[in-house]
């Protein structure tokens, strides 16, 4: 067999990390003071909880499946973790945990229903949307500010890296989920279940996997990684909204698209996610910079990068096919015979 | 014997459970909530909490209709909340939202006929939807992803129409879509009742219905038996989109003002909701229209005695989240065998 110079599994993510030296590259082109590591930097400080929530999405969509619930979830963790801390006046060290154990169980019970009832992933994660958004209004319909001294030490941390140019403490954060995520996805049994399911949940089942079991890790674990994103959101914003992270859902679903990772699940890598984000942080700080363009050109570029990735991944897809049918052809496959 | 048919008939159809879950509904608003069925006359139309339902529900039955054969061809279309902005972003943006006063006197202004920016904004949503059908049925796309783009450019598209400005819509004629009345009933639910009409009329009385099903459960085999299965996927989600058109011209007409932002928020989740409980299962197949009108019904009966019940309307989502959960569990297919199972074993028994 020839060798390729490059594995087509990587070529999706090549695209991504290319266009977004391509994107990072035309705003240095066009705004003085755009190419910086401090502006770099930014782009993480900015959009560090996206990461840590896309990075949990991409596990779900690997695995074949979708989850609408994390904006909702994100501000319902805003909101537990502000009223606890100040209406309350809990340490932080009895908050923080209390509010992840809560999204592990939101997690798990959601995919509770998918697996055990075999329901869509689609329609469990649009009832906990609902029901996320809705318990954010039971705690409070006004925002909560955050006052609590931990809080804010931790908001206004600057950590410098290389020179004069600083990061935020989320940013140490999603490096930490970005090197957790890398890890479950590429060298646990789980990370290679979630592909195998992804692949083809039969056979997976077939194999001996335990399918059941997974499923509702992943989106135990993709809520736990919400959650983690929603404290780092409360570091970034201060406060607790319950309008946080509306259509939150859909910039982690695009950012993992862009990512490269297939929405048909089996597809996908972690690092691929976290360009993506990246591409997406790029574009608003690029409408920043500008100053003439509006908010919506974020959308509508959004929406066009979805689609060129999509049409990529089909050209992709339907290559990845032909030569499968090219094997096939000259071995044809054994009928199973059950002994 | 004939228990064991009567019940699995009854666990069998699709359409009761809906029926069942509006009926509770509207038992428990007789009992807890006063006045509910209260209807009365007040200013040449008819008043009440049950009208109420009626009007607030029409975009969403709308949008229902359209959804229903799209998921039917084991399709989504999660775009239709953003058209639904964008329809109404375009008529408020035709017609203008300039206040002319005369002697202290409003007078109707608009800057193209009605008509035009009517039909202008149902064609930009037909737009949209030839762009979701080319992507799903030509190049080939998951639904959800292909509507997925649509989603997220739409609200920008919206905006750029109204130039991220809340357009207040002052012309008169035009509130009456969304506001009036004819015969004592609201003439959006008209609309509506036009467009169930005439569905079901090219769903029941012609063979697209069972091509629709037929895709839905096998696209393959029929393509085989000579039924071209892309061009009723495509059409599926034009027709879906010119619902949400005029859902989007509706409800721009009821509160008299466009908003890109906000204009259909979250919409699309309470239709699909309306097309599920309305017994429609997501994998495709058999689909149910009348179920769908009833689900979008259910729903707003929810939100509406929820609000009577007085508590925060946000509080609404929290009972539509249990609501979709219970509906979810008890159409599931694991879920009716434990039951089917549970009696059979009695019936044996006795």
């Amino acid at each position: 067999m020839k060798r390729r110079l490059i594995n087509p599994k990587n070529v999706p993510l090549l695209a991504t990390i290319g266009l977004f030296i391509l994107m990072f590259g035309i705003g240095s082109a066009t705004f003085p003071g755009f190419f910086s590591l401090q502006n770099f930097y930014y782009l993480l400080i900015d959009n560090a909880y996206l990461i840590i929530m896309a990075i949990g999405m991409t596990f779900v969509i690997i695995s074949g499946g979708i989850d609408l619930s994390v904006g909702s979830l994100l501000a319902l963790t805003t909101m537990m973790t502000s009223s606890m801390l100040e209406k309350g006046h809990f340490s932080p060290l009895v908050v923080i945990p209390l509010v992840l154990l809560m999204g592990l169980a939101f997690g798990t019970f959601q995919g509770y229903l998918i697996q055990t009832f075999n329901m869509a992933p689609f329609i469990v994660t649009l009832g906990g949307l609902y029901l996320a958004r809705g318990l954010c209004y039971v705690v409070s319909i006004d925002t909560i500010a955050i006052n609590h001294p931990f809080f804010k030490a931790v908001s206004q941390l600057q950590i410098n890296v290389i020179g004069n140019n600083f990061i935020s403490a989320n940013v140490v954060i999603a490096m930490a989920i970005i090197i957790v995520g890398m890890y479950l996805a590429h060298y646990t049994n789980f990370g290679r279940t979630v592909y195998a399911i992804g692949g083809n949940e039969q056979s997976a089942v077939l194999m001996g996997l335990p399918v059941a079991r997974t499923k509702i890790q992943i989106y135990a674990l993709s809520s736990l990684f919400t959650t983690i994103s929603g404290i780092a959101f409360t570091f970034y914003m201060r406060s607790g909204y319950a309008l946080h992270g509306q259509g939150m859902e859909m910039d982690a679903i695009a950012s993992v698209v862009i990512g490269g990772t297939l929405l048909t699940g089996g597809v996908g890598n972690v690092f691929g996610t976290v360009f993506g984000v990246l591409i997406f942080g790029t574009i608003q700080s690029y409408i920043n910079f500008d100053g003439n363009l509006n908010a919506w050109w974020t959308r509508i570029v959004i929406g066009m990068l979805v689609f060129l990735f999509c049409l990529l991944q089909r050209v992709f897809e339907a290559s990845r096919k032909k030569t499968k049918k090219g094997s096939q052809d000259s071995h044809p496959p054994r009928p199973v015979v059950a002994h | 014997m004939t228990k064991i048919s009567l019940w699995k008939r009854f666990a069998g159809s699709k359409i009761i459970i809906p029926l069942v879950t509006l009926a509770l509904l509207l038992l428990y608003n007789l009992i807890f909530t006063k006045n509910f069925f209260v209807v009365e006359i007040r200013d040449g139309h008819l008043y009440g909490n049950l009208i109420d339902i009626l009007k607030g529900a029409a975009p969403i039955m709308l949008i229902s209709i359209g959804l229903t054969l799209v998921i039917a061809t084991k399709g989504i279309d999660i775009s239709v909340g953003s058209v639904v902005a964008i329809s109404a972003a375009t008529v408020a943006f035709m017609i203008g939202g300039d206040l002319i006063m005369k002697n202290g006197v409003q007078v109707p202004y608009t800057k193209v006929p009605l008509y035009i920016a009517i039909s202008m904004a149902i064609g930009v949503a037909i737009m949209a939807g030839i762009w979701n059908g080319m992507l799903v049925s030509r190049v080939g796309m998951q639904p959800i992803i292909a509507t997925l783009i649509l989603m997220v450019a739409g609200r920008g598209i919206a905006m750029m129409i109204t130039k991220a400005q809340i357009i207040t819509v002052y012309y008169e004629p035009f509130s009456f879509i969304g506001n009036g009345y004819w015969w004592g009933l609201p003439f959006s639910f008209f609309i509506v009742l036009f467009v169930l009409m005439a569905t079901l009329l090219l769903v029941r009385k012609t063979a697209i219905g069972m091509f629709i099903e037929s895709v839905g459960i096998n696209p393959t085999a029929t393509r085989f038996s000579g039924i071209n299965a892309k061009n009723i996927i495509f059409w599926c989600y034009v027709f879906t989109s010119f619902c949400a058109g005029i859902a989007g011209v509706i409800y721009c007409s009821n509160v008299k003002s466009a908003d890109g932002n906000n204009a259909g928020l979250l919409m699309e989740l309470d239709a699909i909701l309306a097309v599920v409980l309305g017994g429609t299962s997501l994998n495709g197949g058999k689909f149910y229209l009348i179920g769908s009108i009833i689900g979008a019904l259910i729903i707003r009966t929810l939100t509406t005695s929820i609000w009577a019940l007085g508590v925060p309307p946000e509080l609404a989502q929290v009972v539509k989240a249990i609501v979709i959960f219970i509906v979810c569990i008890i159409q599931s297919e694991k879920f009716r065998l434990l039951v089917i199972g549970m009696f059979g074993r009695k019936e044996m028994a006795a």
